[in-house]
């Protein structure tokens, strides 16, 4: 057991490697630039829906670069919720991905012009289908944990959802089914905690101190942590996924983190005021520490954002899916 | 001969050694006691669930996105209701994601009424299932159906909902399933576990059990007629089976058809047999407004009115919130033999 730290205290903060700390910066760029492109897209009447994670991407970056890719029960599966494009992206996905099924075209490569936005699929990569339904993706978690239970090795599931989805009993499912006495399984579990349930206040609805607290009565082991800080971020999901992939047994996450442009486009997709900013603070700290010039941050968006420019005008010319197309995949067939 | 949880339990015996079925699970389902109604006693990948519905549907889905394949039992139809949006998402995942994904999964639930269940253990859910696009929907009426169709569903690539009409489910089968033994005591002392202590019992399953398969979305005529159809499926087929056997001596000659399969359904057997009597008769118990059977009439009026010989009738249950424990609750709110004899005497007389 190692010493249990408080929260964020930069002195416990080991310095992480220059080209980590470029890496994550320029995900997190790409990835802020994609979100911003995506509302964009909706305001200009490229798509019907916005949702989205900006605001997410220091917490989200680390965690697709930490995951174990692949296909199966060896590799790491996500169960992710609809604020994840920083974590695709951080796995290698390209951007204009999103950007399609923000339009809806027959090329969408998750769901062929039928899904909302940021309803993320890849089975390549063991990312299981996005739903909106709030938390339904905590009772499938326990499903792949324990095949990856079975199967050995280092995979492991990983469950993320917004804190004011831990109110759905499907949390307290998750809880229950991943600490069996006996039957322990490898299931991280993360609350991204914004504070917001679309427009209701977690403080007026939740009397727990911390979501994370919840763990406790299960005796899983739990943390809350900064979200808004890549730094932070990496090293408590690096020991976090350590323990889970080598005690296979679950692991309760809570990360605090912003909620920028607010739920969604039903609330209006505008940069909402009172909020931390972590793009903007962590550049404030890469330039503080001589990692980067504001010249070198600058031209990291400046490319990102003409190439994703460039990919949405692309995806705008892009073909809807045909009618026809409704009865494709009601069932799968044996190839 | 075996009843059906006898049959349902070889099946998935057979499913488990030869088919890849990797989990057998619900409430109660492992040991001790091996399912409320002995169906899954004895099986080697049987394990008992935290008394949770939703996280038996998110168990069994997350199960077959690993690559396992997952056979869930909710314990009473009366307590899937709580998993309706995962049903609902296990049944559009591979539409949602345009073929990314499949979900190889069988959910098993005891249906209907017939055991005195009262409010919460008689319920159908042949209508809400129906109601569910990308799922396949069994439901067998006999020993040797209910073992073929857990063949097929666990060979299945798709969601499979599997329905166990629960007043059935004691009752032994007229047709041997293949590899049964064909002493009925014999079979009990191989494979129904012992009253009292059963931590050292090992069943011991018939060798001979094959693959008999019923192919998901063929239906079967049980009874052949000339004058009117009846078409039925689980509880009420046997009681469709003997008021047609009744009226031949009141020289009714009605044709009984079983669906075995809900979705997809066989159609096609259907239309040639109301194409030959002209009059049809649905009978099912689950209530009646916005009945499947309420979809079967509506395609009869469709596509075979010129045919008709008299308005397509469907007999179900009453629209009510329950089923009343009282017997006569119950005979009143449910088709009953009485009910269906005298709805086929009534349709085989009906002119204009």
């Amino acid at each position: 057991m190692s010493k249990p730290r408080l929260l964020n205290r930069e002195e416990d903060t080991a310095p992480l490697e220059r080209d980590l700390l470029v890496r994550m910066h320029d995900l997190m760029v790409k990835a802020r630039v994609l979100e911003e492109r995506l509302i964009q897209m909706y305001k200009q009447g490229h798509g019907y829906f916005w949702i989205g994670g900006p605001g997410e991407e220091a917490f989200n970056v680390p965690l697709g670069l930490l995951m174990k890719k692949g296909q199966g029960p060896a590799y790491d599966y996500l169960h992710a919720h609809y604020r994840q494009s920083a974590t695709m992206l951080a796995l290698g996905e390209e951007p204009i991905g999103a950007l399609r099924q923000m339009k809806n075209t027959a090329s969408d490569p998750y769901s062929g012009g039928r899904n909302f936005a940021g309803h993320f699929s890849k089975r390549a990569w063991n990312i299981a289908p996005v739903s909106s339904p709030i938390e339904v993706q905590y009772v499938m978690a326990p499903g792949t944990a324990l095949a990856q239970k079975r199967h050995g090795g280092e995979g492991i599931t990983i469950v993320t959802g917004g804190d004011a989805g831990t109110a759905e009993g499907d949390f307290a499912s998750c809880l229950v089914w991943s600490s069996r006495p006996g039957t322990e399984l490898p299931v991280l579990m993360i609350v991204t905690n914004n504070q917001w349930g679309i427009s209701t206040p977690a403080a007026t609805q939740h009397g727990e101190t911390n979501v994370a607290d919840r763990g406790r009565a299960f005796n899983i082991r739990t943390k809350t942590i900064d979200g808004n800080d890549p730094v932070t971020a990496w090293r408590e999901l690096k020991e976090a996924m350590e323990y889970v992939r080598r005690e296979r047994k679950p692991f309760l996450m809570e990360a605090k983190v912003s909620r920028l442009y607010g739920h969604s486009s039903a609330s209006g997709a505008n940069m909402v005021g009172g909020e931390l900013d972590c793009l903007v603070r962590f550049e404030e700290r890469l330039l503080a520490d001589g990692v980067l010039t504001r010249e070198q941050m600058d031209g990291v968006r400046a490319r990102h954002t003409e190439e994703i420019a460039a990919l949405a005008r692309q995806v705008r010319e892009e073909p809807l899916p045909g009618p026809e197309t409704i009865w494709n995949h009601i069932y799968a067939e044996r190839k | 001969m075996a009843n059906m949880a006898q049959a349902v339990r070889m099946a998935l015996h057979y499913a488990e050694q030869n088919l890849g079925v990797t989990d057998i699970f619900g409430e109660d389902v492992g040991a001790p006691l091996g399912g409320v109604f002995t169906a899954t006693q004895g099986l080697k990948t049987a394990w008992n669930t935290p008394l949770d519905e939703r996280g038996i549907i998110g168990m069994a889905i997350g199960l077959a996105m690993a690559g396992q394949r997952p056979v869930a039992e909710i314990q009473f139809a009366d307590y899937i209701y709580n998993t309706i949006d995962l049903l609902k998402i296990a049944g559009n995942t591979c539409w949602a994601t345009h073929g990314d994904w499949n979900l190889p999964m069988v959910v098993k639930t005891p249906v209907g009424s017939g055991i005195r269940g009262s409010i919460y253990h008689s319920h159908s859910f042949d209508a809400t299932a129906t109601h569910i696009p990308g799922w396949k929907i069994v439901i067998p009426s006999n020993p040797l159906d209910a073992y073929g169709l857990m063949i097929s569903a666990c060979q299945e690539i798709n969601p499979v909902m599997y329905l166990e009409p629960k007043a059935l489910l004691r009752i032994k089968g007229e047709e041997r399933i293949p590899g049964e033994p064909d002493d009925d005591k014999l079979l009990s002392k191989l494979i129904d576990a012992p009253l009292g202590d059963r931590s050292q019992w090992q069943p011991q399953w018939p060798a001979e059990l094959t693959g008999y398969a019923v192919p998901i979305g063929k239906g079967k005529v049980v009874r052949p007629g000339a004058q009117l159809t009846v078409v039925s499926y689980g509880r009420t087929l046997p009681l469709c089976k003997k008021a047609a056997d009744d009226l031949a001596a009141e020289g009714v000659d009605a044709e009984v058809i079983d669906m075995r399969s809900l979705w997809p359904y066989d159609w096609e057997l259907i239309k040639g047999s109301v194409e030959k009597t002209g009059r049809v008769l649905y009978v099912n118990e689950d209530t009646e407004v916005t009945n499947f059977g309420e979809h079967l009439v509506r395609r009869t009026v469709e596509e075979l009115f010129y045919k008709l010989l008299a308005p397509p009738r469907l007999l179900a249950g009453k629209f009510l919130p329950g089923i009343g424990l009282a017997d006569t609750l119950e005979m009143a709110s449910v088709p009953q033999q009485a009910d269906i004899t005298a709805a086929l005497r009534a349709l085989a007389a009906e002119q204009p």
